[in-house]
């Protein structure tokens, strides 16, 4: 009987699912700015992958007496860097670990502070007290602080930029996490499952997670813009990616000292850093409206 | 009142606590000897025990936190290894350059981003509204490192009005409050301001278009009030939240002036820790973060008791 009513409330929720992402779909391609900025990230994304095949030169071959060609000279449309080695190559290079280091930290802090916020939203008590207490101490450091902090400690190196912007983004994920699941736990049907006898884990499984992933997962698409900003600082500190490697932050790191001599060559990376941040912000601000989430 | 303040403080104990369990594993976590970069290669064994026993990396973890914090809250935080030199000194003085800039960018952040967010709030759905939400788009989109760099560009490369790097002719330890002082902190401060004033017109935006849709505001038009009488009320209403935004980002400023303080070699303790960073000297890097953080507690506090001396309501919360 407990079966048969499960699988008929599971039904359901599948059928009502199915409703809601499509309106959630339709709501999102009405918003013309989401849209564009969703285009826009996927181009950027799509350049990140294809990057050997649609740059014209070896991002990581320099020629001497091409150092710091402006904008616009033959053979190198966006001029060349101090090394001589060709901005447009290294620009379209530079995507692919300037987005990962910004993605990846981001994913990653969605798995385990959504993890953890679930699962001390859920169990409540002291364990959630414990919990809270503890992220209390990584969120009690401002976010830029926090990364290089832990960088700085750890030296430079991919791994180490990766492993210190997770951190960072854990407390804040594991939080809205907590406070939905929190929330979703005081409603009755998961009282209705717990009385007819489901176990934690599945009630976590079939009853929270579909209502809690939505909001959680559209807080953390909030912070890529952050991360992307956050980890090409750090290599703009000369932590993080080093170099010869092409990322953006390390890029401007390197023409800094260009700018009397190539002043917006120099420039250049930030745009591609902008662009990425700012594409990223406003697909997650229409993401949040079309799955009407309330923060 | 004054058992929310003290329940408030009380709270703020076991943060710091934490906080300085996370600075001081800093050094441990940090892959090789710490001691590397004073010590000649060729060092012998009696020296490097010598040197272990001098900074006490030779006892146990939890010997070393609570000898290590003991003297912190005195007001000792090692020496710098690479100048040598007492790290709570060096960082006193930058942190007095990094407040001169922090609290010049909020309060312009403040400003525009609010002014910006109460006309937005108060014209809802304007091009004005649309205007100021993408300005705070930007703002808070911007990588504020890269913004400083082509305000060097534009206004001291290109056009040549004001001086591109440094704290002026009283280098980092003697600040005035005249023009040639004051010419070098516009471009870093405004570069800074920006990260507020998005942030600030965003939750002003929102406070205000929330709080003219209350039935109160209603009420007062109602009894005839004009719009500059209903005003008073919005602002008086929106301020104690606004408050606490502000003091918010200024801690965050403090803690993320770092990027800023590198691109235009400002002398404050962002600059500090990219020398840290740089040299690798654990106890400068470990030191600052403890002071910033600490800084950045102590704020939320006070924002937390004012905000809640403004507004008595959150008492209860």
């Amino acid at each position: 009987m407990a079966v048969t009513a499960d699988s008929i409330a599971q039904l359901a929720t599948v059928e009502k699912s199915r409703g809601y992402w499509r309106s959630v779909g339709a709501r999102f391609l009405r918003d013309k700015v989401a849209v564009c900025a969703g285009l826009v990230a996927a181009g950027l994304i799509l350049m990140a992958i294809f990057a050997p095949w649609i740059a014209p030169a070896d991002p990581l071959d320099g020629s001497m007496i091409k150092r710091l060609s402006p904008i616009g000279t033959e053979g190198y449309p966006l001029g060349a860097d101090e090394l001589g080695r060709d901005m447009l190559s290294r620009l379209i290079h530079g995507a692919r670990l300037s987005l990962f280091m910004g993605v990846v930290p981001v994913l990653i802090a969605f798995a385990i502070g959504g993890a953890i916020g679930i699962a001390a939203g859920y169990l409540g008590g002291w364990v959630n007290t414990i919990t809270m207490r503890v992220l209390d101490v990584l969120y009690a450091f401002p976010s830029v602080l926090l990364a290089i902090a832990i960088s700085g400690a750890l030296g430079a190196g991919i791994l180490n930029g990766l492993l210190s912007l997770t951190v960072v983004f854990i407390p804040p994920i594991a939080r809205v996490a907590e406070s939905v699941t929190t929330s979703v736990r005081k409603l009755e049907y998961i009282e209705a499952a717990q009385a007819s006898g489901a176990s934690s884990l599945r009630i976590v499984r079939d009853h929270v997670l579909g209502n809690v992933l939505g909001p959680i997962f559209v807080y953390a698409t909030s912070l890529i813009s952050v991360s992307m900003i956050l980890a090409a600082g750090l290599s703009f500190l000369g932590l993080g990616v080093s170099p010869p490697n092409a990322e953006w932050g390390l890029m401007l790191n390197t023409l800094r000292n260009a700018i009397y001599v190539q002043p917006w060559l120099a420039a250049l990376p930030g745009v591609m850093i902008f662009l990425t941040s700012i594409s990223f912000n406003m697909l997650s601000d229409g993401l949040r409206s079309a799955m009407d989430v309330k923060q | 009142m004054i058992s929310f303040i003290l329940r408030r403080v009380v709270y703020t104990v076991p943060i710091m606590l934490g906080v300085s369990l996370v600075c001081f594993a800093l050094v441990h976590i940090s892959p090789g000897d710490p001691l590397v970069s004073i010590l000649p290669p060729d060092a012998s064994v009696e020296l490097q025990e010598q040197m272990m026993a001098i900074y006490g990396f030779d006892r146990s973890y939890p010997e070393q936190f609570m000898r290590w914090l003991g003297l912190a809250v005195q007001g000792d935080l090692g020496n710098s290894i690479a100048t040598g030199r007492p790290v709570a000194t060096e960082v006193f003085n930058a942190v007095g350059n990094t407040l001169i800039l922090a609290v010049t960018a909020t309060i312009i952040g403040f400003t525009l981003g609010g002014l910006f967010g109460f006309v937005a709030g108060y014209f809802r759905d304007s091009w004005i509204d649309k205007l100021a939400t993408a300005i705070s788009v930007i703002g808070v989109s911007v990588p504020h490192y890269w913004l400083g760099m082509v305000m060097v560009i534009i206004f001291s490369v290109e056009l040549r009005w004001l001086p591109a790097t440094g704290a002026g002719p009283g280098g980092s330890s003697q600040w005035v409050w005249d023009w040639e002082h004051m010419q070098y902190l516009i471009l870093p401060a405004i570069t800074m301001s920006v990260i507020p004033m998005g942030i600030v017109a965003r939750t002003v935006r929102a406070l205000v278009a929330d709080i003219l849709q209350q039935e109160f505001v209603a009420g007062l038009r109602a009894k005839g009030l004009l719009d500059r009488g209903v005003l008073a009320h919005v602002i008086k209403n929106a301020a104690p939240t606004a408050l606490a935004v502000m003091g918010l980002q200024l801690g965050y400023l403090l803690g993320g002036s770092i990027l800023i303080e590198t691109v235009f070699s400002w002398p404050g303790t962002g600059f500090l820790l990219g020398q840290a960073i740089f040299q690798r000297d654990l106890p400068l890097l470990q030191g600052t973060i403890l002071v910033l953080a600490m800084f950045f507690v102590i704020l939320n506090l006070l924002v937390d008791v004012a905000q809640t001396a403004l507004d008595p309501r959150l008492q209860r919360g």
